[in-house]
């Protein structure tokens, strides 16, 4: 609704971007009481929430379309429903962010692990030096350096021009689509999951019941992975989830360098464009991850962690 | 009887950003089977830190252990000291086991008590699954908790303080150990709690025929379940005897000053508690000549200059009741046992 609000006070018509440079205010007109922008703002957005719902049906006679519910809106500039281009949009993004997701938790959790157990020493120092470079690096210099090294100079992954594969139509495709953008978001996260495993485990290592642990005569490998992962398990799995809600909600600057089809580079055009009723869509739908990914981690919360269980 | 532990000339010192901190200089101390031996002192005193060398527990790769530290079992010995890490792995948890100060956090939050109790028991019993289960329960019965077949299947943070306290004993003595170490076992607990804990491992004891090896600071602790006690000050022990020595007969100005200092029912509302006074030293620059001669109020009885020059060695005329101290024997005798009297009156 916030939305909503900031992009109907905006001073430009939105009629008017509907089309082309030709334009005569006709065309305008016409299209304005084509998309309903010529009611009151409060009748706007009840038909807009309305078409979440029921679907929505725009224009009259011959001219007639519509987009089926649960319906976004209609982009002009694409010529399509919203919901169609978030149909096309959506998969690319959640690709992205599970593939992404996979790499940084093995790499992130590992890097961490290894760090603590030889804490003071070579490995710990070695990654240190990842996790600073992974946070100081932003993903828009990353990105474009493998972009640059890997793909173009170096020729190790080609250039993927064939646009998005789906893993079970063209397993190499999709890799070869999707390993750069993994790769450019995995080392962000990693070197953040880095530090934050290692704190968290060094902290862990402290605490009484792991003397305990120890003292039963169980072997520093059993203290570690069994014992010690298990108590880091929940704060990773908050962080986690909300990383992976954040990423849902589209990875702009990564999906725009390396020109992935996904929600984020979706919601930077249409931004550019004006085209409201895509903007809304993908921070509505942005919202609702970040929310649902909220509760499920407090669902998951309760299985981790005894002591919030419900009774 | 042949000695289930056998602490000799034990040293452990570690490194700090101030310098190197000689926690133990130079403990001997021994448990016979079916036998409580308390150590007493006050915080960093290096009774904690004696008591996790036992079990090896201490930091290896930073401190300096010497001397020895002899585990007995039925038919193999070990040098706790000396031994490798895998071997004495072997012995934590099997030969020699350790309770907690605090029980609210010595429990790992996560996985149910019963699972808890067993993977002390697989540990050395590998594969043996079912048995570690009935062990389980079987402990948790005998260390009085209620319903164990169904407490068994819950989480730690079920269970009151005192109850968890039982959980670890029951850990603890999942695999008949020789010698039970106890560090503060009673310290977080209620006073009422506190006494049944007590009760518990005196019976316990009784049962299973272990040594208990009892770190403590609280002298009522002491006089509820020790045979023979050492007081500990500044890393060395100070005074060592049967308990009834050490509470009717203290031979160190230390020991006598613990015992001023506790509260007595039926002392006059006027009377103060005498508190020792000052400070216990750094364990980092440790004084030359007796570490509590800057405490200690008996210095003019000794010969002059002694206490501030030599540390006193660990002497008595009885080998059961020795006791460091420049001030002779008999003159301590008679002015220690005035002093005891007049507190007792």
């Amino acid at each position: 609704m916030v939305v909503y609000g900031v992009f109907s006070i905006l001073p430009f018509d939105p009629a008017a971007l509907t089309c082309g440079q030709k334009c005569t205010p006709q065309v305008i007109e016409a299209n304005r009481i084509k998309l309903g922008f010529d009611k009151p703002l409060w009748e706007q957005y009840w038909l807009f929430l309305s078409g979440i719902f029921l679907g929505r049906t725009y224009g009259a006679g011959s001219a007639e379309f519509s987009c089926p519910a649960p319906s976004f809106g209609y982009s002009f500039n694409e010529n399509m429903c919203v919901t169609d281009m978030l149909k096309e949009a959506l998969p690319v993004t959640i690709n992205l962010a599970i593939g992404a997701f996979i790499i940084w938790i093995i790499v992130g959790v590992g890097l961490g692990l290894l760090a603590a157990k030889f804490r003071g020493r070579y490995p710990d120092t070695l990654s240190s030096v990842f996790v600073l470079l992974g946070t100081s690096l932003p993903t828009f210099v990353t990105g474009l350096f493998l972009l640059i090294y890997v793909s173009i100079k170096w020729k190790i992954v080609p250039l993927s021009l064939e646009g998005y594969k789906s893993l079970f139509d063209d397993p190499l495709g999709y890799f070869r689509y999707f390993i750069l953008g993994w790769i450019t978001l995995a080392i962000a996260y990693a070197a953040f999951y880095t530090r934050f495993t290692r704190a968290t485990v060094l902290e862990t290592l402290g605490e009484d019941y792991i003397r305990t642990a120890r003292a039963k005569g169980l072997t520093e490998r059993v203290v570690l992975l069994k014992h010690t992962m298990r108590a880091v398990l929940a704060p990773i799995t908050t962080s986690a989830g909300l990383d992976i809600a954040g990423l849902i909600g589209g990875a702009i600057i990564t999906e725009s360098i390396l020109n992935l089809a996904g929600l984020g580079r979706m919601t930077i055009q249409a931004v550019y464009e004006f085209d409201l009723s895509v903007v809304v869509a993908t921070t509505m739908l942005a919202a609702t991850v970040v929310i649902t990914m909220n509760l499920i981690v407090d669902i998951a919360y309760g299985y981790l962690d005894p002591r919030v269980r419900m009774k | 009887m042949k000695n289930l532990l056998e602490i000799k000339d034990l040293k452990v010192t570690f490194p700090t950003d101030d310098g190197f901190v000689h926690a133990v200089d130079g403990v001997s101390i021994s448990v016979a089977p079916g036998e409580t031996v308390a150590i007493v002192g006050e915080s960093g005193s290096g009774k904690t830190v004696t008591s996790l060398s036992v079990i090896g527990l201490h930091n290896r790769r930073v401190t300096q252990i010497s001397g020895s530290i002899i585990v007995n079992d039925k038919n193999e010995s070990l040098d706790i000291v000396s031994a490798p890490l895998d071997k004495i792995r072997s012995y934590r948890g099997r030969v020699v086991s350790m309770i907690f100060q605090d029980p609210m956090s010595s429990l790992h939050p996560y996985y149910r008590i019963g699972s808890q109790l067993a993977e002390a028991y697989l540990v050395h019993n590998p594969g043996q699954k079912e048995a570690a289960n009935k062990k389980a329960v079987e402990m948790l019965e005998l260390v009085g908790i209620p319903e164990p077949q169904v407490r068994a299947k819950e989480y730690p943070h079920q269970f009151s303080g005192g109850m968890r306290q039982r959980v670890m004993i029951a850990m603890a003595l999942m695999n008949d150990p020789a010698v039970l170490i106890a560090d503060e076992p009673t310290t977080a607990l209620d006073v009422t709690v506190q006494a049944q804990i007590l009760q518990l491992l005196k019976d316990l004891q009784k049962k299973l025929n272990m040594g208990i090896l009892l770190i403590t600071h609280d002298l009522g602790v002491v006089a509820q379940v020790a045979d023979r006690v050492s007081v500990m000050y500044a890393g060395r022990i100070v005074e060592q005897g049967n308990v009834d020595d050490i509470f009717y007969s203290p031979h160190a100005p230390y020991t006598l000053g613990l015992l001023k200092s506790v509260p007595r029912i039926g002392a006059k509302s006027s009377e103060r508690l005498k508190a020792i006074p000052g400070q216990p030293p750094s364990l980092i620059n440790l004084p030359t000549g007796c570490a509590f001669a800057p405490r200690c109020e008996y210095i003019s009885l000794a010969p002059s200059g002694s206490c501030e020059s030599l540390k006193p060695e660990l002497l008595g005329s009885n080998s059961e009741h020795k006791s460091r101290c420049h001030v002779p024997e008999d003159k301590r005798d008679k002015t220690f046992a005035a002093e005891i009297k007049g507190a007792r009156a």
